[in-house]
């Protein structure tokens, strides 16, 4: 039977197994080999050196959440792309950005993607916002053995939850341990100097616009004292991406936006370079 | 000792095709139709959780008619395999012929294969294209044949006389509502030639629609957006104007 299934060309009897509706399970079942984390490595003396991305940011506004990313990729002192992106959309009303491993992460998120519209095209339905986060954090799980070898990837990851009603955002640490931030979070190597920025510009009741100010500010004192971080490449007009997830679903900002808020904080930092200053009590 | 009757083989794949037909014509019918934007597919189906059409992937859709969890069965094979190959290759990658070619296979082998009942089930696959020429739509009966078809298809119970029915009718750059409009006609026919009356509640309606902005072409048409495409006379105009109505579910995502 098993030689005849195959001389027929017919679809092998796991493709025609019902039960599950996650594409990663299918692909453990019929090519584990495909799967990034079933790849074992070669054993190698020291790190491998690879680009990597670097800083992300989100922050939860009234209607929605933003997630934004700078654009360069480093392996070592070197930039080893100016214009990579970073954010991705992983359906309607969610995003990943990723920080870490380049190469691995875009597969990761490619992989991610597929599994949610998988989910939705088999069962008619989509994943909740926890169960979206739960198979990112089942991924990064995966990857443990390869992060152990300093390729690791570190996402965050931001929704609409149509549910709750409210934009969400959840971190990453490598062993797929996932927590829920409030407000506002940043992953990547520009990620403390960007907190710190956030902690003290966000605003609650901020709205989309001023919310995308903000990771941008964010950005900028991310790149200020983060060489792996690039800032708003004004000459080159590469900016930052910037998303925002609302009940009307993903948007990616347009260039022409984006462009016209990183001009304005930089016309503001030329006066003032450290941006701006908050109130001491 | 009984010693088995001989069946001739052309007395057994008969009876096994006769068995196949019977179990199809037993089920309500769904019609295919290209329209100037796109591919609409039609069926009379009552159940808002079982559905007769489903989208493949990007460009490709589906529909079935016949035993429900036969047909579920190869759906989610065709998801599988469509998946699969975006994933190794590039979505681009994924076609219908491509699609076709395995279910074809499957049927054939199932339908041949003596130690299996055939699958009493008729499926449709089809592929929306950058204009109507490039339009793809493949007729996969119970016993791996493949059939290109072009402009409209009927597929189920009382397929021939809806086929003829829409065939005289059919023509090219009709609207959405135009399109509509013959696929309910047609479903409404019996087969004895009365009329029954089908509104949107009786219909699953979808659309491979190319000038969606979204990767992913199918859109299911629901609700308030069905009803007003079904009203007589409007032409369902204010309905196509805005494609993109609350009623649809969260099913794109853009890249």
């Amino acid at each position: 039977m098993e030689a005849n299934t195959r001389s027929t060309g017919r679809l092998p009897a796991a493709f025609l197994t019902p039960g599950s509706s996650s594409f990663m399970d299918f692909l453990g079942d019929h090519s584990p080999e495909l799967l990034p984390g079933n790849r074992p490595l070669p054993p190698v003396q020291g790190a491998v050196e690879a680009p990597h991305g670097t800083t992300i940011v989100a922050v939860t506004f009234s209607g929605g959440v933003v997630l934004a990313g700078d654009r360069r990729a480093t392996m070592g002192n070197v930039i080893a792309q100016r214009d990579i992106e970073k954010v991705f959309p992983a359906d309607e009303f969610s995003a990943v950005g990723i920080a870490g491993t380049a190469g691995i992460a875009v597969e990761m998120v490619k992989l991610f993607q597929l599994e949610l519209e998988h989910f939705e095209k088999v069962e008619g339905t989509v994943l909740s916002l926890e169960g979206k986060a739960n198979r990112l954090s089942t991924m990064i799980r995966g990857n443990l053995g390869m992060a152990m070898q300093g390729l690791a990837v570190v996402p965050l990851f931001a929704g609409w939850d149509v549910d709750r009603e409210k934009g969400r955002i959840f971190s990453y640490d490598v062993t797929g341990g996932r927590s829920e931030e409030r407000g506002f979070a940043a992953t990547g190597s520009g990620s403390m100097f960007a907190r710190g920025a956030l902690k003290k510009l966000y605003r609650e009741d901020s709205t989309e616009e001023q919310a995308a100010t903000a990771v941008l500010q964010a950005l900028y004192d991310a790149a200020d004292d983060d060489s792996a971080t690039g800032g708003p490449d004004l000459a080159r007009r590469i900016y930052p991406i910037i998303t925002s997830l609302t009940e009307d679903g993903f948007k990616r900002f347009s260039e022409d936006e984006v462009s016209e808020l990183a001009r304005a904080i930089h016309e503001r930092r030329l006066e003032e370079p450290d941006g701006p200053r908050a109130a001491l009590l | 000792m009984t010693t088995p009757f001989y069946v001739s083989p052309q007395q057994a794949m008969a009876d096994r095709a006769e068995y196949a037909r019977k179990g199809i014509a037993r089920g309500r019918s769904v019609v295919v139709l290209q329209y100037t934007d796109g591919i609409v597919f039609v069926a009379e189906n009552p159940s808002r959780a079982l559905h007769k059409v489903s989208e493949i992937y990007d460009r490709i859709a589906f529909a079935a008619v016949g035993k429900y969890n036969e047909f579920e069965n190869l759906r989610i094979g065709g998801v599988r395999y469509a998946d699969l190959r975006g994933y190794t290759y590039d979505r681009e990658d994924v076609t219908a012929r491509g699609l076709a070619n395995v279910y074809a296979q499957t049927l054939g082998t199932i339908f041949s294969s003596a130690a299996e009942k055939p699958y009493e089930v008729e499926l449709i696959v089809a592929e929306v294209g950058e204009g109507p020429e490039d339009d793809q739509i493949y007729r996969l009966p119970h016993d791996g044949s493949i059939v290109d078809e072009h402009g409209s298809v009927a597929v189920g119970g009382n397929a021939d006389q809806i086929s003829s029915y829409l065939d005289q009718r059919h023509r090219d750059g009709m609207t959405l509502a135009e399109a509509l409009k013959l696929a309910v006609d047609s479903l409404s026919r019996d087969n004895n030639g009365g009329e029954r009356s089908l509104t949107a509640e009786h219909l699953e309606v979808a659309v491979l629609d190319r000038t969606r902005p979204q990767k992913r072409k199918f859109k299911r048409v629901l609700g308030g957006q069905l009803s007003r495409l079904m009203e007589p006379g409007e032409g369902g105009a204010d309905a196509e104007a805005s494609p993109e109505s609350p009623e649809e579910p969260s099913s794109d995502s853009e890249d």
